[in-house]
Protein backbone atom coordinates (compact mmCIF):
# COMPACT_ATOMS: atom_id res chain seq x y z
CA UNK A 1 0.00 0.00 0.00
CA UNK A 2 1.90 3.39 -1.70
CA UNK A 3 1.39 6.28 1.49
CA UNK A 4 -0.29 8.01 -2.09
CA UNK A 5 -3.91 6.67 -0.54
CA UNK A 6 -3.66 7.80 2.79
CA UNK A 7 -1.31 10.73 2.74
CA UNK A 8 1.57 11.20 5.48
CA UNK A 9 1.46 12.67 9.12
CA UNK A 10 3.70 14.57 10.72
CA UNK A 11 4.58 13.25 14.39
CA UNK A 12 2.40 15.87 16.02
CA UNK A 13 -0.75 15.37 13.19
CA UNK A 14 -0.26 11.56 13.86
CA UNK A 15 -0.27 12.40 18.00
CA UNK A 16 -3.32 14.48 17.92
CA UNK A 17 -4.73 11.84 15.51
CA UNK A 18 -4.45 9.50 18.45
CA UNK A 19 -5.16 11.87 20.60
CA UNK A 20 -8.76 12.68 19.15
CA UNK A 21 -9.22 9.12 19.46
CA UNK A 22 -8.17 8.48 23.10
CA UNK A 23 -9.93 11.37 24.50
CA UNK A 24 -13.32 10.68 22.74
CA UNK A 25 -14.83 10.18 25.98
CA UNK A 26 -14.56 6.16 26.27
CA UNK A 27 -11.95 6.38 29.07
CA UNK A 28 -12.94 9.38 30.66
CA UNK A 29 -13.91 8.53 34.62
CA UNK A 30 -12.60 5.60 34.70
CA UNK A 31 -11.69 3.79 38.28
CA UNK A 32 -8.34 1.73 37.44
CA UNK A 33 -7.04 -0.35 40.62
CA UNK A 34 -3.57 -1.09 40.93
CA UNK A 35 0.29 -0.37 42.56
CA UNK A 36 1.76 2.91 42.57
CA UNK A 37 5.32 3.28 41.70
CA UNK A 38 8.05 5.88 40.68
CA UNK A 39 6.16 8.44 42.93
CA UNK A 40 7.44 11.85 42.63
CA UNK A 41 5.50 14.90 44.17
CA UNK A 42 6.94 17.74 42.11
CA UNK A 43 7.80 21.35 43.38
CA UNK A 44 4.77 22.38 41.36
CA UNK A 45 2.48 20.53 43.39
CA UNK A 46 1.57 18.27 40.89
CA UNK A 47 1.97 14.10 41.25
CA UNK A 48 3.23 12.11 38.89
CA UNK A 49 3.26 8.20 39.55
CA UNK A 50 3.32 4.89 37.34
CA UNK A 51 0.39 2.63 38.22
CA UNK A 52 0.87 -0.82 37.58
CA UNK A 53 0.33 -4.29 38.26
CA UNK A 54 2.03 -7.92 37.42
CA UNK A 55 1.57 -7.51 33.35
CA UNK A 56 1.62 -3.53 32.73
CA UNK A 57 2.29 0.00 33.58
CA UNK A 58 0.57 2.92 33.24
CA UNK A 59 2.02 6.66 33.46
CA UNK A 60 -0.79 9.01 35.80
CA UNK A 61 -0.48 12.49 36.72
CA UNK A 62 -2.37 14.19 39.17
CA UNK A 63 -2.86 18.05 39.04
CA UNK A 64 -2.11 19.93 42.40
CA UNK A 65 -6.10 21.16 41.96
CA UNK A 66 -6.74 17.84 42.33
CA UNK A 67 -4.08 16.54 44.72
CA UNK A 68 -5.35 18.95 47.13
CA UNK A 69 -8.63 17.08 48.00
CA UNK A 70 -6.64 13.70 48.71
CA UNK A 71 -7.22 12.44 52.31
CA UNK A 72 -3.62 10.59 52.58
CA UNK A 73 -0.30 11.09 50.68
CA UNK A 74 0.48 8.39 48.27
CA UNK A 75 3.77 6.20 48.73
CA UNK A 76 5.42 3.86 46.35
CA UNK A 77 3.95 0.54 46.78
CA UNK A 78 0.70 1.47 48.01
CA UNK A 79 -2.27 -0.43 46.72
CA UNK A 80 -4.98 1.84 45.00
CA UNK A 81 -8.24 2.98 42.94
CA UNK A 82 -7.25 5.98 40.87
CA UNK A 83 -10.06 7.50 39.36
CA UNK A 84 -9.42 10.09 36.10
CA UNK A 85 -9.17 10.61 32.58
CA UNK A 86 -7.66 9.04 29.42
CA UNK A 87 -4.79 12.15 28.23
CA UNK A 88 -2.26 12.08 25.69
CA UNK A 89 0.81 14.14 26.33
CA UNK A 90 1.86 15.17 22.70
CA UNK A 91 5.45 16.15 23.81
CA UNK A 92 6.47 12.61 24.73
CA UNK A 93 3.73 10.75 22.67
CA UNK A 94 3.24 8.75 25.65
CA UNK A 95 -0.81 8.29 26.60
CA UNK A 96 -1.53 8.57 30.61
CA UNK A 97 -3.89 9.28 32.68
CA UNK A 98 -5.25 12.53 34.38
CA UNK A 99 -6.05 11.41 37.63
CA UNK A 100 -9.10 13.21 39.55
CA UNK A 101 -8.86 11.35 42.80
CA UNK A 102 -7.13 8.15 44.57
CA UNK A 103 -8.39 6.29 47.02
CA UNK A 104 -6.74 3.81 49.14
CA UNK A 105 -7.78 -0.01 48.16
CA UNK A 106 -9.08 -2.27 50.36
CA UNK A 107 -8.22 -2.43 54.22
CA UNK A 108 -4.97 -3.04 54.32
CA UNK A 109 -4.55 -0.01 52.63
CA UNK A 110 -7.12 2.10 54.77
CA UNK A 111 -4.47 0.94 57.64
CA UNK A 112 -1.99 2.31 56.36
CA UNK A 113 -3.49 5.98 55.41
CA UNK A 114 -4.78 5.93 58.73
CA UNK A 115 -1.14 5.41 60.39
CA UNK A 116 0.19 7.56 57.97
CA UNK A 117 -1.96 10.56 59.24
CA UNK A 118 -1.79 9.42 62.89
CA UNK A 119 1.60 9.41 62.49
CA UNK A 120 1.80 13.01 61.30
CA UNK A 121 -0.46 14.33 63.55
CA UNK A 122 1.40 13.25 66.51
CA UNK A 123 4.44 14.67 65.16
CA UNK A 124 2.83 17.66 64.93
CA UNK A 125 1.95 17.60 68.36
CA UNK A 126 -2.61 17.77 67.80
CA UNK A 127 -2.36 14.64 70.52
CA UNK A 128 -0.52 16.34 72.72
CA UNK A 129 -2.18 16.56 76.66
CA UNK A 130 -1.18 20.07 76.69
CA UNK A 131 -3.80 20.74 74.27
CA UNK A 132 -6.28 19.14 75.71
CA UNK A 133 -8.63 21.55 77.23
CA UNK A 134 -10.82 20.85 80.71
CA UNK A 135 -14.16 20.10 80.58
CA UNK A 136 -16.94 22.48 82.42
CA UNK A 137 -18.19 20.78 85.51
CA UNK A 138 -21.49 21.45 84.91
CA UNK A 139 -21.96 22.27 81.09
CA UNK A 140 -25.32 24.12 80.50
CA UNK A 141 -25.67 23.48 76.81
CA UNK A 142 -24.19 20.54 74.93
CA UNK A 143 -23.92 20.44 71.55
CA UNK A 144 -24.55 17.44 69.53
CA UNK A 145 -23.19 16.26 66.04
CA UNK A 146 -24.34 13.61 64.77
CA UNK A 147 -26.77 11.92 62.31
CA UNK A 148 -30.41 12.41 62.83
CA UNK A 149 -31.10 9.36 61.99
CA UNK A 150 -29.89 6.21 64.01
CA UNK A 151 -29.33 5.03 68.12
CA UNK A 152 -26.44 7.57 68.22
CA UNK A 153 -28.77 10.81 68.89
CA UNK A 154 -31.56 8.85 70.58
CA UNK A 155 -29.02 6.91 73.33
CA UNK A 156 -26.96 10.48 73.94
CA UNK A 157 -30.33 12.75 74.79
CA UNK A 158 -31.59 9.37 76.88
CA UNK A 159 -28.47 8.95 79.12
CA UNK A 160 -28.38 13.30 79.33
CA UNK A 161 -32.35 13.57 80.09
CA UNK A 162 -31.13 10.82 83.05
CA UNK A 163 -28.83 12.32 84.06
CA UNK A 164 -28.49 16.04 84.05
CA UNK A 165 -30.91 18.89 82.35
CA UNK A 166 -28.85 20.12 80.48
CA UNK A 167 -29.56 21.90 77.47
CA UNK A 168 -28.56 20.62 73.79
CA UNK A 169 -28.14 22.01 70.90
CA UNK A 170 -28.14 19.43 68.08
CA UNK A 171 -26.42 19.90 64.88
CA UNK A 172 -27.46 16.85 61.79
CA UNK A 173 -24.62 16.04 60.58
CA UNK A 174 -23.42 13.31 57.58
CA UNK A 175 -21.03 10.49 59.11
CA UNK A 176 -20.49 8.75 56.42
CA UNK A 177 -19.69 8.70 52.88
CA UNK A 178 -18.49 10.94 50.45
CA UNK A 179 -19.79 14.28 52.64
CA UNK A 180 -18.69 13.12 56.07
CA UNK A 181 -15.76 14.69 56.49
CA UNK A 182 -17.10 18.24 55.36
CA UNK A 183 -19.91 18.22 57.18
CA UNK A 184 -18.11 16.88 60.53
CA UNK A 185 -15.77 20.23 59.68
CA UNK A 186 -18.82 21.95 59.62
CA UNK A 187 -20.90 21.35 62.15
CA UNK A 188 -18.07 21.79 64.57
CA UNK A 189 -17.09 25.22 63.17
CA UNK A 190 -21.40 26.19 63.57
CA UNK A 191 -21.24 24.96 67.18
CA UNK A 192 -18.22 26.74 67.86
CA UNK A 193 -20.10 29.84 67.20
CA UNK A 194 -22.78 29.15 69.36
CA UNK A 195 -22.59 29.08 73.20
CA UNK A 196 -22.35 25.42 73.97
CA UNK A 197 -19.93 24.25 76.29
CA UNK A 198 -18.97 20.84 74.82
CA UNK A 199 -19.43 19.56 72.14
CA UNK A 200 -20.41 15.86 71.63
CA UNK A 201 -19.18 14.22 68.24
CA UNK A 202 -20.80 11.04 68.05
CA UNK A 203 -21.36 7.81 65.56
CA UNK A 204 -22.36 4.42 65.88
CA UNK A 205 -19.89 1.60 64.89
CA UNK A 206 -19.37 0.51 61.80
CA UNK A 207 -16.11 -0.29 59.80
CA UNK A 208 -13.15 1.05 59.15
CA UNK A 209 -14.81 2.28 55.53
CA UNK A 210 -17.91 3.49 57.67
CA UNK A 211 -15.67 5.30 60.50
CA UNK A 212 -13.51 6.64 57.71
CA UNK A 213 -14.67 10.44 57.76
CA UNK A 214 -13.50 10.51 61.48
CA UNK A 215 -9.99 10.02 60.00
CA UNK A 216 -9.26 12.95 58.05
CA UNK A 217 -7.09 15.24 58.32
CA UNK A 218 -9.37 18.12 57.95
CA UNK A 219 -11.68 16.61 61.04
CA UNK A 220 -8.48 16.24 63.02
CA UNK A 221 -7.78 19.75 62.03
CA UNK A 222 -11.33 21.21 63.34
CA UNK A 223 -11.25 19.09 66.26
CA UNK A 224 -7.84 20.52 67.39
CA UNK A 225 -8.45 24.44 66.49
CA UNK A 226 -12.61 23.93 68.35
CA UNK A 227 -12.67 26.62 70.91
CA UNK A 228 -14.69 24.24 72.62
CA UNK A 229 -13.91 21.26 73.82
CA UNK A 230 -15.21 17.69 72.48
CA UNK A 231 -15.66 14.78 73.30
CA UNK A 232 -15.29 12.00 70.80
CA UNK A 233 -17.49 8.44 70.99
CA UNK A 234 -17.13 6.88 67.18
CA UNK A 235 -18.25 3.47 66.80
CA UNK A 236 -17.50 0.86 69.36
CA UNK A 237 -15.24 0.50 72.02
CA UNK A 238 -12.57 -1.07 70.38
CA UNK A 239 -12.52 1.39 66.97
CA UNK A 240 -10.02 3.99 67.69
CA UNK A 241 -9.96 6.71 65.13
CA UNK A 242 -7.82 9.61 64.49
CA UNK A 243 -10.76 12.13 65.93
CA UNK A 244 -10.40 10.06 69.00
CA UNK A 245 -6.86 10.69 69.30
CA UNK A 246 -7.35 14.74 68.76
CA UNK A 247 -10.60 15.38 70.99
CA UNK A 248 -10.61 16.66 74.40
CA UNK A 249 -11.52 13.10 75.36
CA UNK A 250 -11.99 10.28 74.06
CA UNK A 251 -15.73 8.03 74.87
CA UNK A 252 -16.10 4.59 73.87
CA UNK A 253 -19.20 4.79 72.84
CA UNK A 254 -21.97 7.67 72.47
CA UNK A 255 -24.15 7.13 75.71
CA UNK A 256 -20.50 7.14 77.33
CA UNK A 257 -19.81 10.57 76.09
CA UNK A 258 -23.16 11.33 77.50
CA UNK A 259 -22.33 10.08 80.88
CA UNK A 260 -18.55 12.03 80.58
CA UNK A 261 -20.10 15.26 79.49
CA UNK A 262 -22.44 15.99 82.65
CA UNK A 263 -22.78 14.83 86.28
CA UNK A 264 -25.08 12.46 87.43
CA UNK A 265 -28.35 14.35 88.90
CA UNK A 266 -28.36 11.44 92.10
CA UNK A 267 -24.75 12.30 92.94
CA UNK A 268 -25.02 15.80 92.86
CA UNK A 269 -28.35 15.35 94.67
CA UNK A 270 -26.46 13.52 97.26
CA UNK A 271 -23.56 16.07 97.26
CA UNK A 272 -26.17 18.99 98.08
CA UNK A 273 -27.12 16.91 100.84
CA UNK A 274 -23.89 15.94 102.10
CA UNK A 275 -23.26 19.31 102.00
CA UNK A 276 -25.90 20.29 103.43
CA UNK A 277 -25.92 17.98 106.65
CA UNK A 278 -21.61 19.29 106.98
CA UNK A 279 -23.19 22.48 107.28
CA UNK A 280 -25.59 21.48 109.88
CA UNK A 281 -23.30 19.41 111.45
CA UNK A 282 -20.84 22.11 111.78
CA UNK A 283 -23.19 24.64 113.00
CA UNK A 284 -24.01 22.34 116.00
CA UNK A 285 -20.53 21.33 116.46
CA UNK A 286 -19.69 24.98 116.88
CA UNK A 287 -22.46 26.03 118.89
CA UNK A 288 -21.67 23.28 121.38
CA UNK A 289 -17.98 24.55 121.29
CA UNK A 290 -19.36 27.76 122.24
CA UNK A 291 -21.64 26.69 124.73
CA UNK A 292 -19.20 24.47 126.48
CA UNK A 293 -16.77 27.82 126.11
CA UNK A 294 -19.57 29.41 128.11
CA UNK A 295 -20.41 27.27 130.50
CA UNK A 296 -16.43 27.37 131.54
CA UNK A 297 -16.87 31.48 131.58
CA UNK A 298 -19.82 30.86 133.99
CA UNK A 299 -18.23 29.07 136.47
CA UNK A 300 -15.56 31.82 136.73
CA UNK A 301 -18.31 34.28 137.76
CA UNK A 302 -20.63 31.52 140.07
CA UNK A 303 -22.50 33.53 142.90
CA UNK A 304 -21.16 31.23 145.56
CA UNK A 305 -17.39 31.87 144.63
CA UNK A 306 -18.64 35.75 144.07
CA UNK A 307 -20.14 35.82 148.53
CA UNK A 308 -16.64 33.57 149.32
CA UNK A 309 -14.60 36.24 147.24
CA UNK A 310 -16.30 39.05 149.02
CA UNK A 311 -16.33 37.12 152.72
CA UNK A 312 -12.84 37.45 152.30
CA UNK A 313 -11.96 41.17 151.81
CA UNK A 314 -14.71 42.17 154.67
CA UNK A 315 -12.02 39.70 156.68
CA UNK A 316 -9.83 41.69 155.18
CA UNK A 317 -10.94 45.11 156.60
CA UNK A 318 -12.50 43.99 159.42
CA UNK A 319 -8.57 42.81 160.33
CA UNK A 320 -7.36 46.19 159.58
CA UNK A 321 -10.09 47.69 161.69
CA UNK A 322 -9.09 45.78 164.35
CA UNK A 323 -5.58 46.40 164.17
CA UNK A 324 -6.11 50.25 163.91
CA UNK A 325 -8.30 50.42 166.83
CA UNK A 326 -6.12 48.23 168.88
CA UNK A 327 -2.88 50.03 168.22
CA UNK A 328 -4.95 53.87 168.46
CA UNK A 329 -5.20 52.23 172.11
CA UNK A 330 -2.47 51.61 172.65
CA UNK A 331 -0.84 54.68 171.55
CA UNK A 332 -3.81 56.61 173.78
CA UNK A 333 -2.52 54.98 176.81
CA UNK A 334 0.83 56.15 176.11
CA UNK A 335 -0.06 59.36 175.82
CA UNK A 336 -2.21 59.14 178.73
CA UNK A 337 0.70 58.12 180.96
CA UNK A 338 3.12 61.12 179.22
CA UNK A 339 0.39 63.45 180.31
CA UNK A 340 -0.02 61.42 183.53
CA UNK A 341 3.40 62.51 184.38
CA UNK A 342 3.45 66.09 182.77
CA UNK A 343 0.11 66.74 185.00
CA UNK A 344 2.32 65.15 188.75
CA UNK A 345 4.84 67.71 187.69
CA UNK A 346 2.69 70.55 186.89
CA UNK A 347 0.60 70.31 189.68
CA UNK A 348 4.17 70.41 191.59
CA UNK A 349 4.65 73.88 190.46
CA UNK A 350 1.06 75.18 190.74
CA UNK A 351 -0.20 78.01 193.48
CA UNK A 352 -2.78 75.96 194.41
CA UNK A 353 -0.08 73.77 196.35
CA UNK A 354 1.17 76.67 197.73
CA UNK A 355 -2.18 78.07 198.96
CA UNK A 356 -2.79 74.76 200.86
CA UNK A 357 0.56 75.34 202.49
CA UNK A 358 -1.12 78.76 204.27
CA UNK A 359 -0.22 81.06 201.48
CA UNK A 360 -2.58 83.23 199.60
CA UNK A 361 -2.51 85.31 196.56
CA UNK A 362 -4.34 88.91 196.26
CA UNK A 363 -6.20 90.36 193.59
CA UNK A 364 -6.93 93.83 193.27
CA UNK A 365 -10.69 94.22 192.25
CA UNK A 366 -12.34 95.09 189.89
CA UNK A 367 -9.73 94.26 187.89
CA UNK A 368 -8.17 91.55 189.56
CA UNK A 369 -4.42 92.13 189.03
CA UNK A 370 -1.88 90.09 191.47
CA UNK A 371 -0.65 92.01 194.02
CA UNK A 372 2.68 91.58 194.76
CA UNK A 373 3.79 95.01 196.28
CA UNK A 374 2.81 97.36 198.50
CA UNK A 375 2.46 100.01 195.79
CA UNK A 376 0.12 97.70 193.88
CA UNK A 377 -2.74 99.29 196.53
CA UNK A 378 -4.22 102.06 197.87
CA UNK A 379 -6.21 102.60 200.95
CA UNK A 380 -9.69 101.66 200.97
CA UNK A 381 -8.71 99.62 197.25
CA UNK A 382 -11.02 96.00 197.18
CA UNK A 383 -9.35 93.88 197.08
CA UNK A 384 -9.86 89.36 197.00
CA UNK A 385 -8.11 87.24 198.95
CA UNK A 386 -7.09 83.87 197.47
CA UNK A 387 -6.62 80.91 200.11
CA UNK A 388 -6.79 77.03 199.82
CA UNK A 389 -10.25 76.79 199.86
CA UNK A 390 -12.09 80.17 198.82
CA UNK A 391 -11.84 83.91 198.69
CA UNK A 392 -12.26 86.91 201.29
CA UNK A 393 -13.40 90.12 199.88
CA UNK A 394 -11.57 92.94 201.94
CA UNK A 395 -10.86 96.56 202.18
CA UNK A 396 -7.27 98.06 202.31
CA UNK A 397 -7.54 99.97 205.80
CA UNK A 398 -3.67 100.60 205.61
CA UNK A 399 -0.49 99.92 203.94
CA UNK A 400 3.33 99.56 205.54
CA UNK A 401 5.91 99.34 203.69
CA UNK A 402 8.71 96.73 205.16
CA UNK A 403 11.91 98.60 204.79
CA UNK B 1 -27.40 33.22 90.56
CA UNK B 2 -26.84 29.71 88.42
CA UNK B 3 -26.74 26.39 89.96
CA UNK B 4 -23.19 26.10 89.79
CA UNK B 5 -22.11 28.77 90.92
CA UNK B 6 -24.55 28.37 93.81
CA UNK B 7 -23.34 25.03 94.44
CA UNK B 8 -19.27 26.21 94.35
CA UNK B 9 -20.68 28.98 96.86
CA UNK B 10 -22.14 26.20 99.11
CA UNK B 11 -18.85 24.07 99.01
CA UNK B 12 -17.01 27.48 100.00
CA UNK B 13 -19.31 27.80 102.81
CA UNK B 14 -18.80 24.02 104.10
CA UNK B 15 -15.15 24.74 103.84
CA UNK B 16 -14.95 27.82 105.48
CA UNK B 17 -17.15 26.48 108.36
CA UNK B 18 -15.22 23.42 108.46
CA UNK B 19 -11.94 25.61 109.34
CA UNK B 20 -13.49 27.01 112.10
CA UNK B 21 -12.25 30.44 112.73
CA UNK B 22 -15.21 32.17 112.73
CA UNK B 23 -17.20 34.31 114.98
CA UNK B 24 -19.92 32.76 116.06
CA UNK B 25 -22.21 36.04 114.46
CA UNK B 26 -20.12 35.40 111.44
CA UNK B 27 -20.40 31.55 111.26
CA UNK B 28 -24.30 32.04 111.80
CA UNK B 29 -24.51 34.38 109.14
CA UNK B 30 -22.79 31.63 106.66
CA UNK B 31 -25.07 28.81 107.97
CA UNK B 32 -28.00 30.19 107.05
CA UNK B 33 -26.89 31.69 103.89
CA UNK B 34 -25.04 28.22 103.13
CA UNK B 35 -29.01 26.09 104.38
CA UNK B 36 -30.33 28.99 101.57
CA UNK B 37 -28.18 27.50 99.15
CA UNK B 38 -28.57 23.99 99.89
CA UNK B 39 -32.58 24.71 99.66
CA UNK B 40 -31.77 26.91 96.22
CA UNK B 41 -29.58 24.05 94.52
CA UNK B 42 -32.31 21.22 95.61
CA UNK B 43 -35.18 23.63 93.97
CA UNK B 44 -32.97 24.46 91.01
CA UNK B 45 -31.50 20.59 89.97
CA UNK B 46 -35.22 19.46 90.46
CA UNK B 47 -37.41 22.11 88.63
CA UNK B 48 -34.42 22.17 85.65
CA UNK B 49 -35.85 20.48 82.17
CA UNK B 50 -34.04 19.59 79.46
CA UNK B 51 -34.12 21.85 76.81
CA UNK B 52 -33.30 20.29 73.17
CA UNK B 53 -32.87 22.56 69.93
CA UNK B 54 -31.44 21.80 66.56
CA UNK B 55 -29.94 23.62 64.71
CA UNK B 56 -31.08 24.63 61.22
CA UNK B 57 -30.28 26.47 58.04
CA UNK B 58 -32.76 29.24 56.48
CA UNK B 59 -31.86 30.95 53.53
CA UNK B 60 -27.91 30.22 54.06
CA UNK B 61 -28.54 31.77 57.78
CA UNK B 62 -27.76 29.53 60.84
CA UNK B 63 -30.50 29.42 63.77
CA UNK B 64 -31.89 27.21 66.38
CA UNK B 65 -35.01 25.59 66.74
CA UNK B 66 -36.83 23.53 69.84
CA UNK B 67 -36.10 19.61 68.78
CA UNK B 68 -38.94 17.02 69.43
CA UNK B 69 -37.55 13.68 69.45
CA UNK B 70 -38.64 10.42 71.17
CA UNK B 71 -36.81 11.37 74.63
CA UNK B 72 -40.40 11.50 76.08
CA UNK B 73 -40.00 7.90 76.28
CA UNK B 74 -37.32 8.19 78.95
Amino acid sequence: MGFETKGIYTVHEFTLAVKSVLTRGQFNDTWIRGEISNFTNHSSGHRYFTLKDKNSQLHCVMFKWYGKNLKFELEHGMKVLVFGDMDVYEQKGVYQLKVRDVRPDGIGELYKAYEQLKNKLAMEGLFSPDHKKTLPRFPKKIGVATSPTGAVLHDILTVLGRRYPVNILFIPTVVQGDNAGQSIVRSIDVLNKTKVDLIILGRGGGSIEDLWAFNEETVARAIFNSRIPIISAVGHETDFTIADFVADIRAPTPSAAAEIAVPDRLELDNHITRLGQMLIENQRRFVEDMKSHLTDLEDGVKPRLFVEGLTRYIRFIDDLTRRQTSSIGRLMGVKQALLNAHAGKLDAVSPLGTLSRGYSITLKLPGKTLVQRIGDVDRSDEVSIIVSDGKIRCNVNDKEECK
Amino acid sequence: MSFEESLKELEGIVDTLEKGQLSLDESLVLFEQGIKLVRKCNTKLKSAQQKVEQLIEENGEVKEEPFEVAINQV
